[in-house]
């Protein structure tokens, strides 16, 4: 009983700490690991093999898209993916695919992960890549006729690459901490 | 005490600040009276009819009869049904938006589950928690997989704190304010405890690598939610949760298992987690680059915006709410800060000309909601009400004007300044921008 009163009175600080915590994480190989991963980073890593373009990407997106971002990324229920130009720094700004995302490796990574909301992870490699495709070349990214696969996406450069800044320094991207 | 022994007490007490507002102690020594002059609906005069059966309240019906049997889960009573969280969703993706918390409904701090708000951007999963697994991978010593069932064999720990959600209160950036209930602008937090394994047991055993800087956390809803979040966080007082108010968490609120991060953006307390990555870098999502960043108006937007800040704001009165007579009434409200505990908040009557300090309802605890009161006694005449809260790193919240001179009103998110009510002298409140 004094033991408890003594635990109680100062707080308990070694609340859990008696004994070493039970490992029970199971090992989880490589090859089983490929199957959950699907990280995609800004330089490329974890892009997947295929290719598309947009030409390929303007019948998939009317098919898999338009019904909720609208003909040509405009207009309907779901947010647009192009629009005006307006510049950003504009009382009435326009932020949108070509104005305000800085990395095109996003767009392929959020259409692999999210998209069609009805039902995602039905795309494959090559279509999530001509859509990406189609996506950029509407907001005069690239040309009508590029090829994007896993060696050409990370080379887009984004209008608005350099738009952001850590609101804490020290988690600037790259920053040393 | 009657009400009118109570006018009488506080005749002469001079005021705290001007337009009525009382020294906040009157509330610890007549708070019976105040309790009942809160603007809840007015009893009925004894003998009334309250209904279409005549009841008697001095001899009522259900003291005549067996009351219901014991439930195996309880519900709210019937005559509260219209205590919900209101739903704005997308209509052509009913699961992509949010439902409100009422927070004009609601006393005290703690949220119930049922009614804290929720975002999700595509529906909730319907989990099977002997399928589920969490992964932790990455720059470690090891790559490991954890089911359920392991999860529940580790020491865990509680954290009582508020959860908001980075897009809560964006109308405020508007050009007019919006006149709604308190809820349907602030009300995309809540307040709960959480309870799980801290994250840093599990890091530790998989064995993060020296160059890891960020943990990459998505989740097992349809949209794989992923978000990077700072190691130095995640070795802080993240917890790996698995209850929430003590029992096991909600579908809606991450069933499962959530990633909860005290006082950070909601967005970043992952639902329904299924992998932990050590990275070096940020993985750029667009959850944290197209969505939850702030465009200023020199063009550029300020990114990983993790912490919530210093924010209050008066629950009533508030929009919606009428004052009957004038007379002594409480002002009651939240405040809470992502970095710490409330050190004060200060209430005006007078739309900022002059501030009295609330009483701050105990326990006051680090990242969690406060509950504030202070006496007031209005005069029938017009009243700008305000609430500005400061934290104990003396972070104090913004009148709208400086927030908007900072921040400019292009930014959506991260809207935490001082909220006014303006009471006419119809006894209406207004939502008014000061």
């Amino acid at each position: 009983m004094l033991v408890m009163t003594a635990a109680v009175l100062t707080g308990n600080p070694s609340l859990g700490d008696s004994a070493p915590p039970p490992r029970l994480g199971q090992p989880i190989s490589q090859a089983e690991l490929e199957r959950w991963d699907t990280d995609v980073f800004v330089d490329g890593r974890g892009l997947p093999a295929g290719t598309g373009n947009p030409q390929q990407g303007a019948s998939l997106y009317e098919s898999q898209c338009a019904a909720c971002h609208g003909v040509q990324g405009v207009g309907a229920t779901a947010d647009h993916l192009t629009g005006d130009f307006v510049p950003l720094d504009a009382e009435w700004p326009d932020k949108h695919v070509g104005t305000y995302w800085p990395y095109a490796t996003t767009l392929f990574d959020f259409i692999r992960r999210a998209m069609p909301m009805s039902a995602p992870g039905s795309l494959s490699a090559d279509d999530i890549y001509a859509i990406t495709a189609y996506i950029l070349h509407i907001n005069h990214i690239i040309g009508a006729h590029e090829e994007m696969n896993a060696e050409t996406l990370p080379k887009v450069i984004m209008p608005n690459r350099n738009g952001f800044f850590s609101a804490d320094p020290q988690y600037q991207r790259g920053a040393e901490r | 005490m009657t009400k009118r022994r109570f006018r009488e007490a506080q005749a002469d007490l001079p005021p705290a600040a001007g337009n009525g507002l009382l020294d906040r102690r009157l509330f610890l020594e007549y708070g019976a009276v105040f309790g009942a002059l809160l603007l809840t609906p007015r009893p009925a005069a004894p003998g009334a009819p309250t209904s279409a059966f005549n009841i008697d309240p001095a001899d009522p019906p259900w003291m005549h009869q067996p009351g219901k049997p014991f439930s195996h889960y309880g519900v709210p009573s019937p005559h509260e049904s219209k205590v919900i969280r209101w739903i704005a969703a997308n209509p052509a993706v009913p699961g992509n938006g949010v439902s409100w918390s009422p927070l004009h409904d609601l006393e005290g701090t703690i949220t119930p589950t049922g009614l804290h708000f929720e975002r999700h951007h595509n529906g909730v999963p319907d989990i099977d928690p002997a399928q589920h697994r969490l992964v932790i991978h990455g720059l470690t010593q090891r790559a490991l997989s954890f089911t359920m069932d392991d999860l529940m064999r580790y020491p865990m720990r509680s954290a009582l704190i508020f959860l908001e959600c980075g897009g809560n209160s964006n109308q405020g950036w508007n050009l007019e304010p919006i006149q709604t209930k308190v809820s349907f602008l602030h009300g995309l937090v809540s307040c709960g405890e959480w309870t799980g394994v801290p994250l840093s047991i599990l890091l530790d055993e998989a064995g993060i690598d020296a160059g890891a800087r960020w943990l990459i956390a998505e989740g097992a809803d349809a949209i794989a939610m992923n978000v990077s979040i700072p190691i130095e966080k995640a070795f802080d007082d993240a917890i790996l949760a698995v209850y929430q108010n003590g029992e096991r968490i909600r579908p809606e609120h991450g069933y499962p298992l959530r990633l909860v991060l005290p006082g950070w953006e909601g967005v970043m307390n992952v639902k329904w987690l299924r992998r932990l990555r050590a990275a070096a870098e940020p993985v750029m999502a667009r959850n944290e680059t197209s969505r939850y960043t702030e465009l200023l108006p020199s063009g550029k937007a300020r990114q990983f915006t993790f912490v919530m800040e210093t924010k209050s704001v008066i629950t009533a009165p508030s929009f919606g709410m009428t004052l009957e007579e004038s007379g002594f009434y409480e002002i009651s409200g939240l405040a809470w800060s992502g970095r710490g505990r409330v050190r004060s908040v200060e209430v005006s009557a007078d739309g900022g000309r002059s501030w009295a300090p609330a009483a701050l309802q105990e326990p006051v605890l680090s990242k969690c909601f406060t509950r504030f009161r202070i006496p007031w006694r209005w005069d029938g005449g017009p009243a700008t009400l305000m609430s500005r809260a400061t934290d104990e790193t003396g972070s104090r919240q913004p009148l709208r004007a400086d927030l908007v001179r900072e921040r400019g009103r292009q930014g959506y998110f991260h809207y935490h300044a001082v909220v006014s009510w303006a009471v006419g002298e119809d006894g209406l409140l207004r939502h008014v921008y000061i």
